[in-house]
């Protein structure tokens, strides 16, 4: 429900210092006309706290019901209702009031004022009930405003979410293989590599709360997946990790390098079958993260033709998600090696 | 019984290996890192049983498969690949998911002495190829073999396909290879914007076209970028003309 007008201390001692001008002005009126004051003030009184009255009402009718079609007629309609109700009662009290023999010219002088008495009183009735309508719809406008964004938020949020979680099914069945057959050769090893999964695992899961990590923490969990892919696939995968020590400082959205090794991995081991190592590099320029990773690739069968392709799609919408920028994700294919350059600004600049 | 496991990773291969010994009438005469080896050793060794895994460097398990002339019975291995999966169930080809247990490993075995060391899964196995290779990556690529060679070709670089009896050649810049496989099956598989069947025999990559020349009553020839010429019957020409927007 929106708030009423009355309701907003600016709007309100505006309304009524005008209310205490106009009765003044009312008074004046009348002493100009030779009444005296008491006649005046007790006229002005009663005739513009009914009109004060008829305000309050009119502007909590049109808070709860204002029509979307012929609102300008409700407008009018009611104003003239309120206005005929005011003047009937003012000049019902006043005559109450103030029926005395000493006042009969101003007993004359109230019913003859009678229809410009009615002209001013829904003259100011429907300003009152002009602004309110204005009022409502402006507040109504940013509610859906409001509510818009909150979707929006709300749909991105999820989609970040999805895009951080995806987890791939095939690591994590072909490693529960691994450790299956090492239990019988290696117990020690299928061990470790227990432990090593769990762990990855457990930050991943962990993650999956944060908007933002630690690039150390981030490197952490890849370094464990790679150990990983390297029990799997032998002497044929090694890593080279270079990192900068202020790097590790810098901030970065939890899993967002998960997916670009595992393409690395993916069109490295997958796509050739000789002995592979992937290089990864971790540096900070300026106050952005910026991490490279390269894998040997054949460009007879990988064919960067597709596009930059390489499923590195995901990571690119994250990134526009949170930065609103496309220019992020660069990828590179030069003498049989495959570049992938994630650049991530500082992201205290973009939401503090 | 001679067997042959297929798989990149050594650990995989090691539990087939290790799950084996309970079988002493089983004999492992090769262990295979791709399916390169794999297509070698199964000629050379002539196995009655295979362990094949799908997602392999270069060829995955099926294209080697399509290589092979008469593929021997076949037990899949696959940690997890949906569109695999999929088409298994829908075959009744046997298939272990890893980690897969003894139990489970003794059933499949089982199952491949049953039928009869399976020359009956042969339609089987044929019928599967089909379905999966309109999986994406078949979608990209072509993987034949010349002279003992495997060749994986990028659909981009074919030229035309010319119907050859029971196969089809593949002409490419290299020359062209020969694909157990039919002209039908290509048109289900190639992407339809980009490859037309301009003739009963023929299919041609519209990149390469550079004109079209009338030839002999209805029909066209079309001339490709690399000096070739393909046939272009009627229907084979109103079909071109409406790929190309003309």
């Amino acid at each position: 429900m929106a708030r009423s007008p009355l309701s907003v201390s600016r709007f309100r001692n505006s309304f009524f210092g005008w209310w205490i001008v106009w009765s003044a002005l009312h008074i004046t009126l009348l002493l100009s006309y030779g009444y005296p004051l008491s006649l005046a003030a007790t006229d002005s009184l009663v005739t513009n706290s009914l009109l004060l009255a008829a305000c309050w009402i009119v502007s909590n009718i049109l808070r709860y019901y204002i029509p979307y079609s012929d609102r300008y007629w409700y407008v009018l309609f009611l104003s003239l209702i309120f206005s005929l109700v005011v003047n009937a009662l003012s000049k019902f009290i006043l005559n109450l009031i103030l029926a005395d023999p000493l006042n009969t010219n101003y007993i004359i002088f109230l019913s003859n004022s009678y229809w410009l008495r009615l002209g001013i009183a829904f003259l100011l009735v429907g300003c009152m009930a002009v602004i309110c309508v204005l009022w409502y719809t402006q507040e109504e406008e940013q509610e859906n405003r409001q509510r818009k964004n909150d979707a929006e938020k709300l749909s991105r949020d999820a989609e970040l979410y999805k895009l951080r979680q995806q987890l791939q099914p095939h690591f994590l069945f072909n490693s529960l293989n691994s450790i299956s057959a090492l239990i019988g050769s290696n117990p020690s090893q299928a061990r470790n590599m227990i432990h090593q999964l769990s762990d990855f695992l457990r930050t991943t899961l962990r993650k999956e709360e944060e908007q933002w990590v630690k690039m150390e923490e981030e490197l952490q969990s890849l370094e464990l997946y790679l150990e990983i892919e390297k029990v799997r696939f032998g002497h044929r995968l090694s890593t080279s990790i270079v990192k900068d020590e202020y790097s590790l400082q810098l901030m970065i959205p939890p899993m967002l390098l998960q997916p670009v090794v595992e393409n690395a991995i993916k069109f490295g081991l997958y796509d050739t079958t000789d002995a592979v190592t992937i290089h990864i590099a971790v540096l900070s320029e300026k106050d952005a993260l910026k991490v490279i990773v390269q894998n040997p690739f054949d460009p007879e069968t990988a064919s960067p033709r597709h596009g930059t392709g390489f499923g590195l799609n995901s990571v690119k919408r994250r990134l526009f998600l949170l930065f609103a920028r496309t220019d992020l994700v660069e990828t590179m294919a030069k003498d049989h090696i495959f570049t992938t350059t994630i650049n991530i600004p500082n992201h205290e600049s973009y939401y503090r | 019984m001679k067997v042959i496991i297929v798989d990149d990773e050594l650990l995989a291969r090691s539990i087939i290996r290790e799950y084996m010994q309970n079988h002493p009438e089983l004999e492992l005469v090769a262990e295979c890192n791709d399916g390169f080896e794999g297509v070698k050793a199964i000629q050379q060794q002539q196995p009655d049983l295979i362990f094949l895994d799908i997602q392999m460097p270069k060829i995955n398990g099926f294209e080697m498969l399509e290589l092979i002339e008469q593929p021997p019975p076949v037990i899949f291995t696959t940690a997890f690949d949906e569109y695999a999966i999929k088409a298994f169930e829908s075959h009744a080809v046997d298939y272990l998911l890893k980690p897969f247990s003894r139990e489970r490993f003794d059933k499949a075995l089982a199952k491949w002495r049953q039928s009869g060391h399976s020359q009956g899964n042969k339609e089987k196995l044929a019928t599967l190829l089909d379905s999966v290779s309109n999986s994406p990556a078949e979608q990209q690529r072509v993987v034949v073999k010349l002279s003992g060679k495997i060749r994986i070709i990028p659909v981009e670089d074919i030229h035309f396909l010319e119907a050859a009896d029971d196969y089809v050649k593949v002409h490419t810049r290299d020359g062209a290879f020969l694909k157990n496989k039919t002209m039908g099956h290509f048109e289900t598989v190639l992407d339809k914007n980009h490859f037309v069947r301009t003739h009963r025999s023929y299919m041609v990559n519209i990149a390469e076209i550079t004109r079209i020349d009338p030839y002999e009553k209805d029909n066209h020839l079309a001339i490709l970028k690399s000096g070739g010429r393909v046939p272009v019957s009627k229907t084979g020409y109103v079909k071109l003309k409406s790929v190309l927007g003309l």
